[in-house]
């Protein structure tokens, strides 16, 4: 631990505390979890982007079907490759965190949601995340009848301008009301 | 143009060339833009103060990229003003580079951007030039400016033409409109910003005038805020570490600027102390965090296995908690004092061990039974004494004894009831259905998770709640044969009374068979026979669930249902079980005390011929020493029952490590090496690995915490074993759950369950103190051991308190107080007062659905309108369009990539148009052909930094900021 504190900086670290909505022990714990992700030659580079497969390996985020998605949202590589640096990992644990607030976590449910990135849930998204939601394999998956009913259901309650889509305000909207989105919105490491 | 404006202008293209080079670095938001334009505009009006305020947006930019020492400096040196200026824009031209490279950029101002360059291209005239660079000065210097949204500040984005052709009205007019739609920031920004132009001027913030002094103080606790909010931002991190940043040496800078004299000193001690504050909070946060136990253990438990799981070791240690305190008052305020104040072990007859007794009282079984010396201790009843005070302190040992029981109830009731109305709180606010689907949907990821095959259950079970649901919105369900089901379902009920009944009988029967036994004297029996009545509750409730859970397959329930159901059987055994066990332990008690009001005649018999004996032999001598240990006592019920529970509890705590020992670890260590050479597949087939039964494990736990109740008066130290047992079971269950368990195939959401626990538990406790207190109200207290030796009622102790211990007019206060022409009164008041704050609530809650309901056609209208309106709008960029610019479509052909800036032209135009004729002009003949085309790109568009028609929503202004914030980090790629 008095490595990796040491390596972060106290200047750094306190100013993740006032950024993130996570501890300082958390902090830590994550800087130390991203670097066992780097290779050795990366270790001595500041701000390495570490790939998005690399990531993914990470036991919190493997079996998470939308681990692609959380990536890419929280991705600032200009190659859209869904790789992170160390802050874009902490913004992920942030948002993620057991004390981060509603809103920020509704907003970043959009984006995850947002399949295409248009900013708003069409069908197509919709359709993506019930496959999402259901898995991979084929007996749990719903039949093309059942999709077109359930999209329809949940347009039909949330979609209150009656566009076609969800937005953000609407999305926000529904999850405010639900009572366990913020407790199951949660990453720990 | 006067020549002012004429050399600023100049100025100003220098600059907008220059940032034409950054384009992509440029990080704007529309509306300040925009704003920044009537501001402009507003400069020109007012000739006179125009330096003045562009100083202090200057200025204020400045102290955003933390560089106005430079400025100062440069202003200090007091130049042409020509040169000045140029030498500021300089400055500025260099800040921006500086201070946009880290901040996030936002292709939309680069858009608008690249399309006044269109224009640009398009309309070669000097004075567009100089105006679209004036413009992107501007823009530049207001970036970042302002997050507020308003609608208005939209108008006449980009349209020069317009402006310069209406100049004379328009600008009075965009003053109006600055003031009118200005929120509450914007205003306070233009104070701020002229009197930190002020302060230029007098550089000293010593001369500064109150107003400027509270104005700056604004500002810089405006930047706090921001520093305290910036958390809440779904920024990159970059970008938050730059804000942060400048913020922080904003605040710096002026913070020490502000108060004068002495009240300079107090704010900048109150400034150094808030900080201090904050450190110490953030760091007494930390220790906290630290502080939790087993924050780890369960926080892995948690992503492996959801958060189902991880809400029963939460409970858990909820639990723990509890006992702690329970523990500390008994242990603090009986046990200590009575074994160090106390008279020691051996000189009165309660606390010692029989002469009878005396031989076995070491053996390890009977201590293991809680006999022998472990009977003779401060851990039972019996063993303290009816002395009024101890020790050098004199400490009221039965008024602590009694309180300390009183306490330990009050204390758990209040504790249950806390968390429960804070439960409903945060539960409460989902009350409604009308999101059923939307939850299910968006909602049902337990991201938690992590375990590859919880994520397999999990998809599972989502799978097959979309589809009942989508079944129940069908409502085409069928009952195939409803006769044969309710046929089925009445069995399973009978069948599950007749086990129940069975379970009853057999516990009371055992328990009067017992006490047989122990009048036979418990060395003549075996093992089982000494303990069968534990045994053979523990037997019950670990074989009684899984019969039920049989049962229940009769029934045909839905799964949740049938949890359900299976919980309030498995409810309604323990809850017979314990209660048949207190029958038969009153049976006993009654016995007990029939047996004593023998030995009590006995005692005076044989006192009588003691004295006798002494008074015959020598009527002087020294009365006879007789050895406590030869003293005759009573059967003393109260230990009896403390030690009941007490080996309840133990052989309980028993039957459920070994259960964890045996059909979890050894089942999984069988499942795990058998299956390399057995026939069918183990691991997937029959026994497979045991799964972690939440709601059962909950249960236990709260039947043992309703034994700890029930018996915690009788036995002291019975909060203390308990302590032990639920150290223990974290540790040993978290390692089981961890080594072999798998996750449940049929995950259920913890939220909802919380407070169904919360209120089995209040049941509990309700149940389990109503015996205890019977039994202290009403059954006379042992004759000769406990604190309550020697009196009517235990609670008599309290009558003996006050009057001995308080002056007499307490006590009489007391004693009028308790007579029922009070009492009743008193009583009816209470009633009332419930009463009464029961009908508020529910008028609180019926308005608080008509608010909800407001609040929710508000929405709609709210958002059909600004459809309309977009709509509108789209049909007047068309207009526009065709109207204005034959030539821009010609531009747009050759442009290399034609789609986007298309759009976003589009869209800027049809804002624009949108506003303006929201305000003045009849929307123009709409163009059908068109109409199409133009729509699509709408809502597509947003992403690229225009805001959809929802953006426009009054009702949800923080939404819309949030999504601009969103898009420039987007971009940023």
């Amino acid at each position: 631990m008095g490595t990796t504190a040491s390596q972060l900086g106290k200047d750094m670290l306190s100013e993740y505390q006032e950024l993130t909505f996570l501890t300082k022990q958390e902090i830590l714990l994550a800087h130390k979890r991203f670097t066992e992700l780097l290779t050795k030659d990366e270790k001595d580079l500041p701000n390495t982007r570490v790939p998005m497969d690399r990531i993914l390996t990470l036991p919190e985020l493997k079996s998470n079907p939308f681990r692609k998605r959380i990536c890419d949202v929280f991705s600032t590589s200009e190659y859209k490759d869904g790789g992170l640096t160390f802050e874009d990992f902490l913004d992920l644990l942030s948002a993620f965190s057991d004390s981060a607030t509603l809103e920020i976590k509704s907003h970043y449910a959009f984006r995850i949601f947002d399949f295409d990135d248009d900013g708003t849930l069409d069908c197509g998204d919709l359709e993506k995340l019930v496959n999402c939601l259901t898995g991979e394999t084929d007996d749990t998956r719903l039949t093309p009848e059942e999709m077109r009913q359930l999209i329809n259901n949940i347009l039909e309650e949330s979609d209150i301008d009656k566009d076609g889509t969800v937005n953000l305000s609407e999305f926000q909207h529904v999850i405010s009301r639900s009572p366990d989105f913020v407790s199951s919105f949660k990453i720990v490491l | 143009m006067t020549r002012d404006s004429l050399i600023t202008s100049e100025n100003d293209v220098d600059i907008g060339l220059e940032f034409e080079g950054l384009e992509d670095e440029v990080d704007t938001f529309q509306e300040e833009h925009e704003r920044e334009r009537h501001r402009g505009k507003r400069r020109d009006g007012e000739r006179a103060k125009k330096k003045k305020r562009g100083n202090g947006e200057r200025r204020k930019r400045a102290s955003n990229a933390g560089q106005e020492e430079e400025k100062l400096q440069a202003r200090r040196e007091k130049k042409g003003r020509r040169k000045r200026s140029s030498s500021d824009q300089q400055a500025e031209g260099r800040e921006g580079d500086e201070a946009e490279q880290p901040t996030t950029k936002s292709s939309k101002a680069a858009k608008t951007r690249k399309n006044v360059k269109n224009e640009k291209t398009r309309k070669v005239e000097k004075e567009e030039k100089e105006d679209e660079a004036d413009d992107e000065e501007r823009n530049a210097k207001r970036k970042k400016k302002h997050g507020s949204n308003n609608k208005e500040e939209n108008v006449e984005d980009g349209n020069k033409h317009t402006v310069k052709e209406k100049a004379g009205e328009v600008k009075k007019k965009k003053h109006k409109k600055v003031v009118e739609t200005s929120s509450e920031k914007e205003t306070s920004e233009e104070e701020d910003s002229e009197e930190e132009d002020s302060e230029e001027k007098e550089v000293r913030p010593e001369t500064l005038t109150p107003e400027e002094l509270e104005t700056l103080k604004e500002a810089v606790d405006e930047r706090k805020k921001l520093i305290q909010g910036l958390r809440g931002k779904p920024w990159a991190m970059k970008k938050k570490l730059v804000t942060l940043r400048e913020s922080q040496e904003f605040v710096e800078k002026y913070e020490g600027a502000l108060g004068k004299g002495k009240g300079r000193k107090l704010y900048a001690y109150k400034v150094m102390m808030t900080k201090k504050w904050m450190k110490f909070k953030r760091d007494f946060e930390n220790f906290k965090t630290a502080c939790i136990p087993w924050e780890m253990k369960i926080k892995e438990i948690e992503s492996h296995f959801g958060s189902s799981v991880a809400s029963y070791f939460i409970f858990l240690r909820w639990m723990y908690g509890i006992n702690m305190i329970l523990f500390c008052l008994t242990f603090g305020l009986v046990m200590v004092p009575e074994a160090l104040m106390g008279r020691p072990y051996g000189t009165i007859p309660r606390k010692t061990v029989p002469r009878a007794e005396a031989p076995s009282a070491m053996d390890f079984a009977v201590l293991w039974d809680f006999g022998g010396y472990a009977q003779y201790s401060v851990l039972f009843y019996g063993y303290y004494n009816n002395q009024r005070a101890i020790g050098w302190l004199k400490f009221r040992m039965p008024l602590s004894y009694f309180l300390v029981g009183v306490g330990t109830v009050a204390y758990s009731y209040m504790v249950v009831i806390r968390t429960m109305a804070r439960n409903a709180n945060e539960s409460g606010v989902g009350d409604d259905n009308s999101f059923n689907f939307s939850w299910k949907m968006f909602t049902s990821w337990d991201y938690l998770i992590g375990n590859p095959e919880t994520a397999d259950n999990k998809f599972a079970s989502i799978t097959t709640i979309f589809k009942e649901a989508i079944l129940e919105e069908q409502e085409s369900r069928k009952d195939d044969n409803i006769h044969l089901t309710r046929f089925l379902r009445v069995l399973a009920n009978f069948l599950v009374l007749c086990c129940l009944a069975g379970s009853g009988y057999l516990i009371y029967f055992v328990v009067r068979r017992s006490q047989k036994f122990a009048l036979d004297g418990l060395e003549n029996h075996t093992w089982w026979e000494r303990n069968e009545v534990n045994m053979v509750m523990s037997l019950l409730g670990m074989f009684c669930p899984m019969l039920f859970d049989v049962i229940s397959a009769l029934e045909n329930y839905h799964p949740r249902v049938a949890l359900q159901w299976q919980l309030g059987r498995i409810f309604a055994l323990f809850l017979g079980n314990l209660y048949t066990f207190i029958i038969a332990l009153m049976d006993e008690i009654n016995l007990k005390r029939e047996e004593e009001k023998i030995v009590k005649f006995n005692i005076t018999t044989w006192e009588a011929s003691l004295y006798n004996i002494s008074a015959s032999e020598n009527s002087t001598a020294p009365p006879v020493t007789i050895q406590p240990a030869d003293v005759p006592r009573g059967p003393c019920w109260e230990t009896m029952v403390g030690q009941e529970f007490v080996r309840l509890m133990i052989s309980d705590t028993m039957t459920t490590y070994i259960t964890l020992l045996i059909g979890d670890f050894l089942r999984a260590v069988l499942v795990r090496f058998l299956n390399y050479c057995w026939c069918w597949d183990l691991e997937a087939g029959f026994p497979s690995y045991s799964e972690f039964d939440v709601s059962g494990n909950v249960l236990g736990l709260i039947f043992n915490q309703g034994m700890i109740w029930m018996g915690a008066f009788y036995a002291p130290c019975l909060p203390a074993l308990n302590l032990l047992r639920l150290h223990v079971s974290m540790y040993l269950q978290c390692w089981a759950v961890m080594c072999c368990n798998v996750p449940q195939e049929r995950v259920f959401k913890a939220s909802g369950s919380n407070n169904f626990y919360m209120a089995m538990l209040l049941v509990i406790l309700f149940l389990s103190t109503l015996p205890a207190i019977y039994t202290i109200v009403t059954i006379p207290p042992s004759f000769d051991c406990g604190p309550f030796s020697g009196k009517k009622h235990m609670f008599d102790v309290i009558q003996e308190t006050l009057e001995s211990d308080f002056p007499a007019w307490i006590s009489k206060v007391f004693s009028s107080a308790s007579n029922p022409g009070l009492v009743l009164p008193f009583i009816l008041l209470m009633v009332l007062a419930i009463y009464y704050l029961q009908s508020t609530s529910k008028s609180y809650k019926e308005a608080n659905v008509d608010l909800k309901k407001k609040l929710q056609t508000q929405n709609e209208e709210n958002k059909k309108k600004n459809k309309l309106a977009a709509l509108k709008a789209q049909m007047d960029l068309e207009e526009a369009r065709k109207a204005t610019s034959p030539s821009a479509e010609h531009q747009k052909n050759n442009n290399a990539s034609p789609d986007q800036e298309d759009e976003e032209e589009d869209r800027g135009r049809g804002q624009r148009m949108y506003h303006s004729q929201n305000g003045r002009s009849p929307p123009p003949p709409r163009h059908d052909g068109y109409l199409p085309a133009t729509r699509a790109p709408v809502p597509r568009n947003y992403h690229h930094g225009n805001q959809g028609s929802a953006g426009y929503l009054p009702g949800f202004p923080r939404e819309s900021e949030a999504r601009m914030h969103r898009v420039s980090s987007l971009q940023r790629h």
